[in-house]
Parts: structure tokens; C-alpha cells; sequence
């Protein structure tokens, strides 16, 4: 009977840095300060992942859904040959308004790079489809692309935005896509990864994303097998062999398709232990009872601490006793978010104010003339 | 890169008359932990006494590497942000801190003094067994988590905000104390859960659903008025620029959080 | 006529210890020891033994021993002792061999052949002594949304959501009835799940009026074929309504109480006549399709309220998973499945021993096939069937149980042996029997306390297992199969299993 029948998934183990740095006012800045930022915790890392997510920085295509796609394959034909499956697909679904492959340094400089393409796309729907929303269509075709063309990864598909990310150091990484050259965002989130148990692939990296959202992570998810098996009953293919993917899907679900504030989904994903439920007022106490009990299978179990991006947001969240660390910081219009409070100081030595924020409880950077 | 420099031999008053203290500096900018602490040791053999670092930025295990067995001392000034593990294993050294720690200052602490004038982060004083920690304002997760004592060690960890959950898990020994000074409240849940040894006095309030169920609140006794009486007296010296005045301090009310029993789970187990 | 079946036990007394005080004597309902005056010391008949214990352990000079006696046939592998003494029973009365608690052959015990995770290093393991560590789980239907209107801090929840049950701890007494077991015993294991936060089953006895006050709210009630002591009170004074379709231990059969057993109090619970036998047919006469179960499933629906969670209970059979499925969708708030092994107090022994399929493949093939079908979160699923301890528990947990519940467990933490003379009536532990001086031998008070003791004990084991592998809440363990791996299964299994071998 052959193996590969059986459920044969794998997780990350990780230990790693995150670091996010947001405009709130929405002045948009290079990616040389948060490179310096996480270089800064390079120790966290160990060189087997690092990646950006960049929010504003195609503001020329900002109607248009950027896909930033990932070509892998052992040679340079195979990684064409991938690409023209895809080409096919896309071509089929949506309208490409432009595509390029997305510009990058000296390829000897990392190991082992895929093929890394950008395309703006509308969507084409057709049929059934015509009665989807623009973004729960755009969902249905990345798991499509992630699921059943081979060697071709939708690794970053919002508007405005993009993800970079491959397997380096995120100083590396950030150096190979020049983002401190040709991009400008108002919310940089970065990641520097340390994965103990799974092989180092581009696709592997964070961000992880789906649609405006990403996630970049910090931890260890001991519910992952939970988590996946609900994510599935809503449509979502866990296809990347890593853990942190899951929270993405997750923000996804319960901020875009179920319309919740970040305040409940955060009591969702870490929620308050029953001893803290059992003392709130009644109404409280039925609230967080009602989400515990409804989306138990949300509940991200183990050590972590995450930033989520969103367009005009940037979330810090940890784990509900709080295993892993995370810093917040402002100055003035800027939002800072870190692993350690020493990386923000060296890109902003004075701050308004520092705090670790409590397990469980979000914070949250919001654009101040976001509607 | 020579970033270290002797400065001029200066004197320091001692009870004993005039002594020499070498003192020297070094500029952290871009440096590596490993590079820092090799510098620092090298300073402490040539019998430097007094270190200021400057523009530290995340470079960890500072002052761990200052082991020797001539017990010599040093005193080491830091101005930026020191990085993790900051003071572990800390061999009777003093370390004062122009501003915030990141986590786990003095973990495994066997003896010596660290002065933060700022905000510390998480894991404290872990298993901390001899020393002193003054922290200026409040602390994050699990500080003085299985801080210890032995014989004649007995290790003393003074906050003057206060702390987010879990201090003092698992405390075996030693002395906690939290002021909650400019009238901060203790938020923090699980307090002293699996507490076994050791003290913590809070002042201000705390509800009984805060703390471990193994922690006994109590009031104050003469002795542990001894106690809080010296370690304030002892904070408020080493944070003058904060102006307090002991006597305020002291005439609100104190609490004392002190372990049922030395065997908290004697029952767990069937035979 | 004569019978040749050997004695399954030998009763070895110590005369140098025996003080004659003919307690044995008392103890034993089946007639083993006798006095005989003239000798002044006790006999015992082995034939009569059941192997119970009872009067081993009540000894007051420790003069009795009670061993299972060797084979006296030639070995045969084929021709066992069980096999050879039950067809001579059958070749002597013509009638089908009874018997009692849960299937004893040596089909494979998944559980022994599954390892659980922990954590080193990467994710913290939890020490459960310290931090929190919760086992508290909701049975019954989630909705797939929950709607919500926000105004401003103001949060209200749109969702109607369906009525749960909440446990503190995953392990419910299974259902089993008074009548089949005794007041005693019965109250026993109520007075406990009042006590340790979680729930007992009636079983199809009905539940006494005087208990439905203080119990009820720990009560699930079960409608079974035979519709015992069935009214609108019994319904709402529960917690959950369970409608009974199969049992492990014998699906596809019903029950019979025999007319002895209905006595006074039991006939008034079950609202019949004393001394009738109480038939429970095989189906439920109202329900011959998935239409008919869930006409039955509103039915108690509307006779509650809408305020309490149906529970339906089938055996785990061939085809089970797609019939759950249905059962899911026909309104059933949880499904309770029971395994191969699962105790009764009377059924035939080639059902007993013959039909259904091990619990372990039972919950996994249910989770995967509700999960694939998208309604996994409206149901949960209580796993019942051969639960021996707390890892027994976690392991089903994480194949996707939501809960469990025990049965043999809960009997043998108040006395039981395991000596499967249940349907004899004549039970020495005072558990399975109406008699009441045998019911008298059980202590409330103290049985209520070796079950609570026994969650209590399981519940820190399940948060010790839950906390080294660096989780602290239950429901992250559940259908997390990534926390498994199998030692020693073929390929089939471990693919029905969904989970992967040692070291993959």
C-alpha cells in the first residue's frame, strides 16, 4: 500500500526573531532600518529563513491583486516549465495587467533561489464563481495554485503589498530583493527563522499570507493538528510543511470572511484561562465562554509570539502565558514591535514608551487616517 | 577597533583610606556578545575595577563571563540596552543598568548586585540563589521563578512597580518585595503558584484569585518589618533621582505571600 | 443430568488461620462456603466459585486464597477450555451462553500500540502543577459562525448557540441502569459526577424521583427501546437527553430484566408492574430509519425545550462512520460510540466476543470522515468501549474524541473483579444486583469517593501527559493526531488510525 496515503504532514519547530516597525501616520520608509533591526537578533536565527512583508509599496497597481509567485525546481528549466503551468491558469482566471519577474542581487549570494515572479491581476470569474467576492475567489485560486500546480507557490497575493522571503539570513534576504533600495512601505514586519526539523525551503520561510494578511511568527503551535483539520472544513489547504501557516488561515477566516474584531480573535487564538473567565461580570464571562467553546479548535497551543499584518494594521499578539517574548514600543507616529527591546532602540534610541505587552492581549497599530 | 579605553587612574574613599580604582570604558557600537565579554574579562584580569559600557545594544550574557577564582570584583556601568541573560551566573560582581533590561537578568545568580533604572523583562531572577536585583520600575513574566536559598545565601529582589504573572513560580527561598510605587496595582495572576520556600511582600493589594492556592496572605510581623524597613532603605539609595521619602512608603499597608507548606504536593501521589 | 464442566476456580483455605467465623460464608450470594457443624470448620464448593474475590478480601484472618484453576484438557489451540466448557453448558440446558461485562479476547488493544508526544526543548513542556492546565470541553453542536454586533465596547453575540454540556475533566460514567446495577451503586456514581464536574448516565432505568432534584443537573438521561420510566420530569430535570440505538458490548441486541430483579423500587422507577420482566427490544419500534431517529431526536428536542443536548449512542459497527454521519445531520448534538470491548451486565456471549470493531479505529474513522464532511464542530463525540486509565483517555482524545466515557472503570473503582457473573443478580460487590443485603455491602459514601478519587487521579495524569507535550488546554489535543505514533502496526492501521509510526 503506498505510504503517502496516510497524513504525512510535518511542523516547524522554531525558535527565531520577529521584529515590526508601522507608520501610523502612513509616511512610507525604506527596509534599511528594520535589516538593521533584525540583524540585530541575527543570534536568534540560525540562516535558514528570513522574509519581509511590506505594506504600500505598489501603490501605482493598488486596485490590482500582486501575486508574488515562487518557481522551484531542481534547474532553471524546470522552474520555466512550472512557471508556464501556471501562466496557463492565471491567464484562465484572472486579467494580468502587468508581470515581471521581481528584481533581485546576485544569485550565488544565497542557496539555492526559485524562480521569483510578480504579477498584477484582476480577477476573471466565470459561471458559479461570478457570485463569489473578489477575495474569496482570489482564496479559492491560490489553494488551487499551492494544492495542484506542482512546483508553483503563491506565496503573497494582497493589494499594495508584498512578501519577500527565502532561505538566509533576513538581512540576506532583504539584501537579495534590495528592499532597502526599491521599496517603501509604511508597515515593514521581518522575520529571522531557527527551525530545528524541517528542510530549509524558500517556500518555508515567513511571512506566511493569504490575501493583505501575514503572519510572522515566533513559536511553536503543539494545536497545529487541531487547527489544520478545522481550517480544512473551511476550504483551506495547509500545503507549505510548516506550523505557522495555520495562523494565517486562521486571521483569514475569523477577520475577513467572519467579520470579528482582532480584540475577540486575539481571545480566540490566546484566549483568557477559565480561572480569569469564571471571576469576569456575567456578560463578559458568557462571551468568552460562547468563543471558547464555538472556536476551541482555534486556540493556538505552545510558545508564541506573532505579528500579523494587515493593510493599515499592525497586531502584536502572544500566546495566553505568554512563552515567548515580545516588546511594543512608540515614538511619535511610529509603532514598533520586537523580540527585544535592543533592536528598537538601535534604530529609534528614544521612545515614547515601552511595554511587554500581556499573553493573550493584542496590540494593535492602526493607519490614523484609516476609515 | 580598539574600542577600550583606560581611562585615568582616579581614587575612591574607602573605610580603609585611599585606594587606587583602575577604571575603563568601552564603546559596544557593532560589537558581538562574544567580542564584549572577552573585553570585559580581559579588563577584570588587569585588574580594571570599574567598566563603563557604552552604546550596548543586545549583547547578551553581559558580566557572565566574569568568573575567576581570586574573587576579584568589578563594577560595571551599562548606558544603551544590554541583551538576554543579562548578569546569569553573576559571581559577585555589580552591574548597574542606565536604563531598561531585556529577559532574564541574573538568571542563576549566585552573588552580586544589579541595578536596573528602568523596566526589566521576563524571567528575573531565575533560580536566582544569592545577591541582590534592584529594579527601578516594573517587571515582566515569571521573575524570581525558583529562586533559591541555601545556608547563609539568601537572594533579595526589590521591584519598585510591579510585576505581570506568575512571580515568584515555584520559589524555594529568598526575598521578593514589590512597592507598586506611583500608585501601580498588581495585575498579575499566579503569584507564587507552587510556591515551597522564600517570602514576597507586595504593598498595596492583592485578591486571594491572584495568588497560587498553595500561597498563605498575611500581614506583616515585627520581624518582616525589620525586613522591608531595610531592603526600602536600600532601594531608595540606589535610586536617589526618584526622591522617595521611606516613611510614606512604609505607612501603607504591606501584605506578605509566604508558601503553606515546604511539601506543596505530598498528596498527588497514590503510594 | 450430570455436568461435565470443570470448576473455573480453587479455593485454597488456610485451616491453621481460619477462625470458623463463617464470614465467608456470609459473603458469598453464590453458596460457595458452607459450615458444617460437625467438623466445626467451612467447606467450600469450587464449583460454585465465580472467582468474585469477595470473600478473599473480606477474610478477617487472610485465610483465603481463590485461584483460577489450570486447564484440565490436553492443549488445544483451537479447541480452548472456553470453547470446550461453553458448548458442554449448551449440550446440557440448550440454552445460549449469558454472560457479563466487556468482550475478553485478545483482539488488539490499540491503545497499547499508540505512544504520545512530549516536548524537548523547542516548545516548553508545562508543568501542570504550576500553570494552568485546562481540561474543561463542551459536548454538543458549535455553529460554523458565530455572528457578532459590536457597538463601541458593547459586544452581543447574534449566534443562537446550541446547548453544550460542560465537563471539567473528559470522562463521563457511561450509561447503566438501575435495575441492572443497584441503588447503591447507581447513587454512587452520581454522587460522584455531581462532585468531580462531570455527568452519569441513567442507562434505561429511568431515574428515581427522589434523586432528581439533588442529581439531575449530572444526569443524562438515556431513552433506550423499552422507553423505562420515561416522562416530561425525567426529560427536563437531566442535563442531556441520551436516545440509546446499540451498545457495544451486544449491538444489535436489546436487554431483558428479568422479573426478579424488578423489584418494588425499580419497577416505580421504571414505571411498571413489580415482578415483570423488563424487555428492551432490539430497535427502537419508532425509529427504522435516519427520518424516524431524527423525528425522535426533535421530539425530545421540543419535550425539553430546546435547552439540552441530544446525545444518540449507536455501537461501533462496520458501517457506523456513515450512519453517524447522518445522525449528525438528523439533529444530534453528540454522538457516543461504543467499542468492541465495551461492559454490559447481561448479553450472549458470541455477541459480546463477535461483533463491532475496536473503539480506538471507531473514533478515528468517525473524526475523519465528519471532518472531511465539514460538520465535525456540529456534534461532538463521546468514545466509550474499553477505557482502562488516563492514557487510555488522551489517546482518544487526540484521535478525536471529545470525551469519554467509562464504564468497567468506574465498577472496578467501586469493587467490582471483573468476574462477568453480572446477569446473575447475585453480585458479592453489591454493585449489579437488587438483593438487598448484597446492595447494602456498598457504601455511598465511600464508593462516591473511590470514583471521585479516580477522576481526580486521571484528570492530573491527563494534564502531566497534556503538559510534557507543552499544551494546557484539552481542546488542542483534540483530532491531533501529529501528538500519536504508532508502535508495531501494520500499514492499514495506522492509515485507518491517520497516524504515523514510531520515528517517522
Amino acid at each position: 500500500m503506498p505510504r503517502k496515503r496516510r497524513e504525512l504532514y510535518n511542523k516547524e519547530i522554531c525558535a527565531c526573531s520577529i521584529f515590526g516597525a508601522m507608520n501610523r501616520d502612513g509616511e512610507r520608509f525604506t527596509g534599511a532600518g528594520v535589516m538593521s533591526a533584525i540583524a540585530n537578533m541575527h543570534v536568534r536565527g540560525n540562516g535558514l529563513g528570513g522574509g519581509f512583508a511590506a505594506y504600500g509599496i505598489y501603490p501605482e497597481y493598488k486596485d490590482y491583486y500582486a501575486f508574488h509567485l515562487m518557481f522551484t525546481g531542481s534547474n532553471s528549466d524546470a522552474k520555466r516549465s512550472a512557471k508556464q503551468d501556471f501562466d496557463v491558469f492565471l491567464c484562465e482566471n484572472f486579467d494580468v495587467v502587468y508581470d515581471e519577474e521581481i528584481p533581485h542581487g546576485d544569485e550565488t549570494a544565497v542557496s539555492d533561489p526559485p524562480l521569483v515572479w510578480r504579477y498584477f491581476v484582476a480577477p476573471r470569474k466565470c459561471g458559479d464563481e461570478a457570485n463569489l467576492s473578489d477575495d474569496d475567489y482570489v482564496v479559492m485560486k491560490v489553494m488551487h495554485v499551492n494544492t495542484k500546480i506542482e512546483n508553483a507557490y503563491v506565496f503573497s497575493s494582497g493589494k499594495n503589498m508584498g512578501c519577500f522571503k527565502g532561505v538566509g539570513y533576513p538581512e540576506e534576504i532583504g539584501e537579495y530583493f534590495m528592499l532597502d533600495r526599491l521599496y517603501k512601505a509604511y508597515t515593514w514586519t521581518v522575520h529571522g527563522r531557527f527551525p530545528t526539523n524541517t528542510q530549509a525551503w524558500w517556500g518555508g520561510a515567513h511571512p506566511f499570507s493569504l490575501l493583505d494578511t501575514t503572519v510572522v511568527h515566533n513559536g511553536e503551535i503543539s494545536s497545529y493538528g487541531t487547527n489544520r483539520w478545522y481550517l480544512e472544513m473551511y476550504g483551506y489547504a495547509c500545503t507549505l510543511q510548516t506550523d505557522t501557516e495555520v495562523i494565517a488561515y486562521a486571521a483569514d477566516l475569523l477577520m475577513r470572511r467572519q467579520n470579528l474584531p482582532i480584540e475577540l480573535v486575539a481571545k480566540i487564538l490566546a484566549p483568557p484561562i477559565w480561572n480569569s473567565i469564571d471571576r469576569m461580570n456575567e456578560k463578559e464571562r458568557r462571551l468568552l465562554t460562547a468563543l471558547r467553546m464555538v472556536y476551541a479548535p482555534l486556540l493556538m497551543n505552545g510558545p508564541f509570539s506573532i505579528i500579523i499584518g494587515q493593510s493599515g494594521k499592525m497586531i502584536g499578539l502572544t500566546d495566553r502565558i505568554r512563552l515567548r517574548p515580545l516588546t511594543a514600543a512608540t515614538r511619535g507616529s511610529m509603532f514598533y514591535l520586537s523580540s527585544e527591546e535592543a533592536s528598537i532602540r538601535l534604530i529609534s534610541p528614544e521612545l515614547d514608551s515601552v511595554w511587554t505587552p500581556n499573553g493573550g492581549e493584542p496590540v494593535v497599530g492602526k493607519l490614523n487616517n484609516m476609515t | 577597533m580598539a574600542r577600550a579605553h583606560f581611562a585615568d587612574p582616579h581614587t575612591k574613599k574607602t573605610a580603609q583610606g585611599e585606594q587606587r580604582v583602575n577604571t575603563a570604558e568601552i564603546d559596544a557600537t557593532n560589537m558581538e556578545t562574544k567580542e564584549l565579554n572577552g573585553r570585559l574579562r580581559d579588563l577584570m584580569l588587569s585588574g580594571v575595577q570599574k567598566i563603563a559600557l557604552r552604546n550596548v545594544c543586545g549583547q547578551r550574557y553581559i558580566g557572565t563571563r566574569l568568573y575567576n577564582p581570586e574573587r576579584r570584583k568589578v563594577e560595571i556601568e551599562i548606558f544603551g540596552t544590554p541583551g538576554n541573560d543579562l548578569a546569569a551566573f553573576l559571581f559577585g560582581h555589580k552591574i548597574v543598568v542606565h536604563g531598561n533590561a531585556q529577559d532574564g537578568v541574573g538568571n542563576t545568580m549566585d552573588d552580586g548586585e544589579v541595578i536596573i533604572e528602568g523596566r526589566a523583562g521576563d524571567v528575573l531572577g531565575f533560580s536566582m540563589r544569592g545577591g541582590k536585583i534592584f529594579v527601578r520600575e516594573s517587571v515582566g513574566y515569571r521573575c524570581a521563578l525558583h529562586m533559591k536559598e541555601y545556608e547563609d545565601k539568601r537572594p533579595v529582589l526589590v521591584i519598585g512597580g510591579t510585576s505581570q504573572d506568575f512571580l515568584g513560580e515555584y520559589m524555594a527561598g529568598g526575598i521578593v518585595i514589590l512597592l507598586g510605587l506611583g500608585g501601580k496595582s498588581h495585575e498579575g495572576n499566579f503569584i507564587g503558584n507552587g510556591m515551597h520556600g522564600g517570602v514576597i511582600y507586595l504593598r498595596g493589594r492583592v485578591e486571594k484569585e491572584q495568588v497560587g492556592s498553595q500561597v498563605e496572605i498575611s500581614p506583616l510581623d515585627g520581624a518582616d518589618r525589620e525586613i522591608v524597613d531595610h531592603y526600602v532603605s536600600e532601594f531608595i539609595e540606589r535610586f536617589p533621582e526618584l526622591g522617595l521619602n521611606k516613611e510614606e512608603i512604609l505607612r501603607d499597608e504591606f501584605l506578605r505571600l509566604s508558601p503553606r507548606s515546604k511539601r506543596p504536593y505530598g498528596k498527588l501521589y497514590a503510594y | 443430568m450430570k455436568s461435565f464442566v470443570f470448576p473455573e476456580f480453587h479455593i485454597i483455605r488456610d485451616e491453621a488461620k481460619c477462625g470458623q467465623c463463617r464470614g465467608c460464608e456470609r459473603q458469598c450470594a453464590f453458596g460457595t462456603h458452607t459450615y458444617d457443624p460437625v467438623q466445626d470448620r467451612l467447606i467450600s464448593d469450587d464449583y460454585k466459585c465465580a472467582g468474585c474475590q469477595r470473600c478473599v478480601v473480606f477474610c478477617p484472618k487472610d485465610a483465603i486464597e481463590v485461584r483460577p484453576t489450570q486447564s484440565p484438557y490436553r492443549q488445544n489451540a483451537s479447541w480452548t477450555r472456553e470453547k470446550m466448557e461453553d458448548l458442554k453448558k449448551q449440550a446440557e440446558t440448550g440454552g445460549v451462553i449469558l454472560t457479563g461485562c466487556g468482550n475478553d479476547k485478545p483482539f488488539r488493544i490499540y491503545w497499547d500500540h499508540i505512544v504520545l508526544n512530549a516536548s524537548q526543548v523547542t516548545n516548553p513542556s508545562i508543568d501542570p502543577l504550576r500553570e494552568p492546565m485546562e481540561l474543561r470541553t463542551f459536548l454538543g453542536a458549535k455553529p460554523d459562525f458565530m455572528e457578532i454586533k459590536s457597538e463601541g465596547d458593547d459586544v452581543q453575540i447574534e449566534t443562537k448557540l446550541s446547548p453544550n454540556l460542560t465537563v471539567e475533566t473528559p470522562i463521563l460514567f457511561s450509561a447503566m441502569s438501575y435495575g441492572a446495577i443497584s441503588y447503591n451503586a447507581f447513587r454512587s456514581l452520581a454522587t460522584a459526577a455531581c462532585k468531580s464536574g462531570t455527568f452519569f448516565n441513567t442507562g434505561e432505568g429511568g431515574l428515581p424521583k427522589e434523586m432528581r432534584e439533588q442529581f439531575g443537573k449530572c444526569a443524562i438521561v438515556q431513552v433506550a427501546s423499552g422507553r423505562f420510566g420515561i416522562d416530561a420530569e425525567y426529560l427536563n430535570c437531566a442535563a442531556a437527553v441520551e436516545i440509546k440505538v446499540g451498545q457495544g458490548a451486544k449491538p444489535g441486541i436489546g436487554g431483558h430484566l428479568p422479573g426478579e430483579k424488578v423489584s418494588g423500587e425499580v419497577a416505580a422507577t421504571r414505571m411498571i408492574p413489580t415482578g415483570t420482566d423488563a424487555i428492551s427490544p432490539a430497535p427502537h419500534h419508532d425509529i427504522y430509519s435516519i427520518e424516524d431517529l431524527s423525528m425522535l431526536i426533535y421530539a425530545l428536542k421540543e419535550a425539553t425545550n430546546y435547552e439540552k443536548p441530544v446525545s444518540v449512542k449507536i455501537a461501533a459497527v462496520h458501517n457506523f462512520a456513515a450512519i453517524a454521519s447522518g445522525i449528525v445531520r438528523a439533529g444530534a448534538d453528540i454522538i457516543a460510540i461504543d467499542g468492541l470491548r465495551g461492559g454490559t451486565g447481561a448479553a450472549p456471549k458470541v455477541i459480546r466476543d463477535n461483533v463491532g470493531i475496536p473503539i480506538e479505529l471507531a473514533i478515528s474513522s468517525l473524526d475523519g470522515r465528519l471532518r472531511k464532511e465539514g460538520i465535525r464542530n456540529r456534534c461532538s463525540i463521546i468514545a466509550a468501549g474499553g477505557i482502562r486509565c488516563s492514557a487510555d483517555v488522551i489517546k482518544a482524545i487526540a484521535l478525536g474524541a471529545d470525551a469519554v466515557y467509562i464504564g468497567s472503570a468506574a465498577l472496578i473503582a467501586m469493587g467490582c473483579n471483573l468476574c462477568q457473573k453480572c446477569y446473575t443478580g447475585k453480585c458479592n460487590w453489591g454493585i449489579c444486583t437488587q438483593d438487598p443485603r448484597l446492595a447494602g455491602r456498598l457504601n455511598v459514601d465511600i464508593a462516591s469517593l473511590r470514583l471521585s478519587n479516580l477522576i481526580c487521579a486521571w484528570s492530573h495524569e491527563i494534564s502531566e501527559m497534556l503538559g510534557g507535550m507543552g499544551i494546557n488546554a484539552l481542546e488542542s489535543l483534540r483530532g491531533n493526531r501529529d501528538h500519536l505514533r504508532g508502535v508495531g502496526l501494520y500499514e492499514w492501521e495506522l492509515e485507518v488510525l491517520g497516524i504515523k509510526g514510531a520515528g517517522e
